[in-house]
């Protein structure tokens, strides 16, 4: 099977610092992989770096796309990088005023992903605008209102439902669960689960939450500095860390 | 169906000066289809950890771990979790779920992430926690807040849903009434009739007599300490 994106060197550096550094890995259709790591580890840096929002310095970044099959989107064309952004890709930020317009309403929100994508049809856009709702749980009735006038809570679940509605392969999450209280989160993470076996998404989630790791990566990749210092099954790196670094993040969660 | 050849595990805790800790040494057992082997071994002398590593859970420092065909002590993630999920089940003892949902689904996620059709998956969950005496008021709820022993037998209706051709099993009948007991006894019967490749951990004897072929004491495997 071949690899729907495989990360070769990467490397990304704030001047003489390093952002990260050496990473290598393939992700394969259906994969959910979490990458943890203290502040400044570079977890961020590398999301945005495989998802085009900062340029590497050095490596690939090869995505599997429809059409052409394995492409280096670090060297693609940015009309073309910006359009597999809104089509096979999907980028959840931490907060979701990040990724969501504001001044919109939420079934705009939605149906402006379509839009980009080419669909024209009012009555289809908005048909699959109020499905979409449905599916990550806000009430029908709220399609016309403003996210401005939703909770922290909801105001994710839409800017995650303005990914998914194009039908993306690749989702990218920053700390998708950050910030939200302990209930809002479960249900999040019930919503995330079904979505990525449903719709066999491949993803990759930054979070510093083992927890949120633990119930929704298969593979986990450790960071420290910049680099990555552990790889592996999510149970078997929490549960039997190699590394130092891993053993101590590990050690240091608090029970409840 | 499985296979241990020469494994062994030890912890290496680098936050208390690097100590190395070896726990297990030339582990080496085979289990045929349709066999049930009993770990055997006090308390501490490595059953769950031989079970572990079996699993994929621990990583083995060194040696064979075959299931079906597959190394685990060397394989990818994302064929582990191939083999997790068609071929190797695992019944702890804890449940680890996620918050808010409901138990009905709990059991039959198992099922739907090998494609079986979401209704045939609760059919099969709902018969599996009726045969356990999970009350059915209780299935839309989550197991979170169920006792011990309903969480228990909700993790063993969960781990036998998939017809796993291997199964380890941790523990399976503690903490359970008569009634449950036979139960679990009877499922992991039908599991070897089937032809499954079980191991089992049972402190409960009469348990262990009842469905082990033979048993294997896990002490075999513990280090040597140098005196």
């Amino acid at each position: 099977m071949t690899p729907l994106l495989q990360v070769k060197n990467l490397a990304k550096m704030y001047g003489a610092r390093i952002g990260c550094t050496d990473v290598s890995f393939d992700l394969y259709p259906g994969e959910v992989m979490g990458i943890v790591g203290e502040s400044g580890s570079g977890k961020s840096t590398l999301l945005n770096s495989m998802a085009g929002h900062l340029t590497p310095d050095r490596g690939e970044v090869i995505f599997d796309t429809r059409a052409d099959g394995p492409v280096d989107t670090v060297t693609m064309s940015e009309p073309a990088r910006r359009m597999l952004g809104r089509t096979d890709w999907a980028f959840v930020h931490q907060h979701a005023r990040d990724g969501l317009r504001m001044s919109v309403s939420a079934g705009g929100n939605i149906g402006e992903r379509l839009m980009a994508v080419g669909d024209r049809n009012y009555g289809n856009i908005r048909a699959r605008a109020a499905d979409w709702l449905g599916r990550v749980e806000i009430a029908e009735s709220r399609i016309d209102d403003r996210p401005s006038a939703f909770s922290g809570g909801m105001q994710q679940r839409l800017q995650i439902a303005r990914n998914l509605v194009t039908g993306p392969r690749l989702v990218f999450m920053d700390e998708p669960t950050g910030g939200l209280d302990v209930s809002v989160q479960a249900r999040l993470l019930d919503l995330l689960r079904n979505l990525v076996r449903e719709m066999g998404l491949s993803a990759i989630i930054v979070t510093h939450d083992l927890a949120v790791v633990r119930l929704l990566a298969d593979r986990l990749m450790v960071m420290k500095d910049g680099r990555v210092v552990e790889t592996g099954l999510t149970d078997q790196v929490l549960d039997d860390p190699q590394h130092a670094y891993t053993q101590l993040l590990v050690s240091s969660v608090l029970q409840v | 169906m499985i296979e241990l050849q020469n494994v062994s595990k030890s912890f290496t805790l680098h936050n208390q000066g690097g100590a190395v800790i070896p726990v297990m040494e030339g582990a080496s057992l085979g289990v045929a289809p349709g066999e049930c082997i009993g770990l055997t071994g006090a308390s501490g002398a490595g059953k769950s950890t031989l079970m572990r590593v079996i699993y994929g859970n621990y990583l083995a420092a060194s040696g064979r771990v075959m299931v079906g065909g597959v190394d685990v002590a060397k394989a990818a993630p994302r064929d582990i979790l191939a083999l997790r999920r068609e071929t190797l089940g695992y019944v702890s003892q804890f449940l680890r779920v996620v918050p808010r949902v409901p138990t009905l689904d709990v059991v039959a996620e198992p099922l739907l992430a090998v494609g079986v059709a979401p209704d045939a998956a609760r059919d099969r969950a709902a018969t599996l926690l009726a045969g356990l005496n999970i009350p059915e008021r209780l299935w839309q709820l989550s197991p979170t807040t169920f006792s011990g022993g309903e969480q228990q037998r909700v993790n063993i209706a969960r781990g036998f849903a998939h017809s796993y051709p291997a199964m380890l099993l941790d523990e399976p009948t503690a903490s359970l009434d008569a009634q449950n007991r036979a139960t679990v006894l009877r499922l992991i019967e039908e599991a070897k009739a089937r032809g499954a490749a079980i191991i089992g951990i049972f402190h409960d004897e009469a348990a262990r007599e009842q469905v082990c072929d033979r048993c294997v004491d896990v002490s075999a495997f513990t280090p040597k300490v140098a005196a």
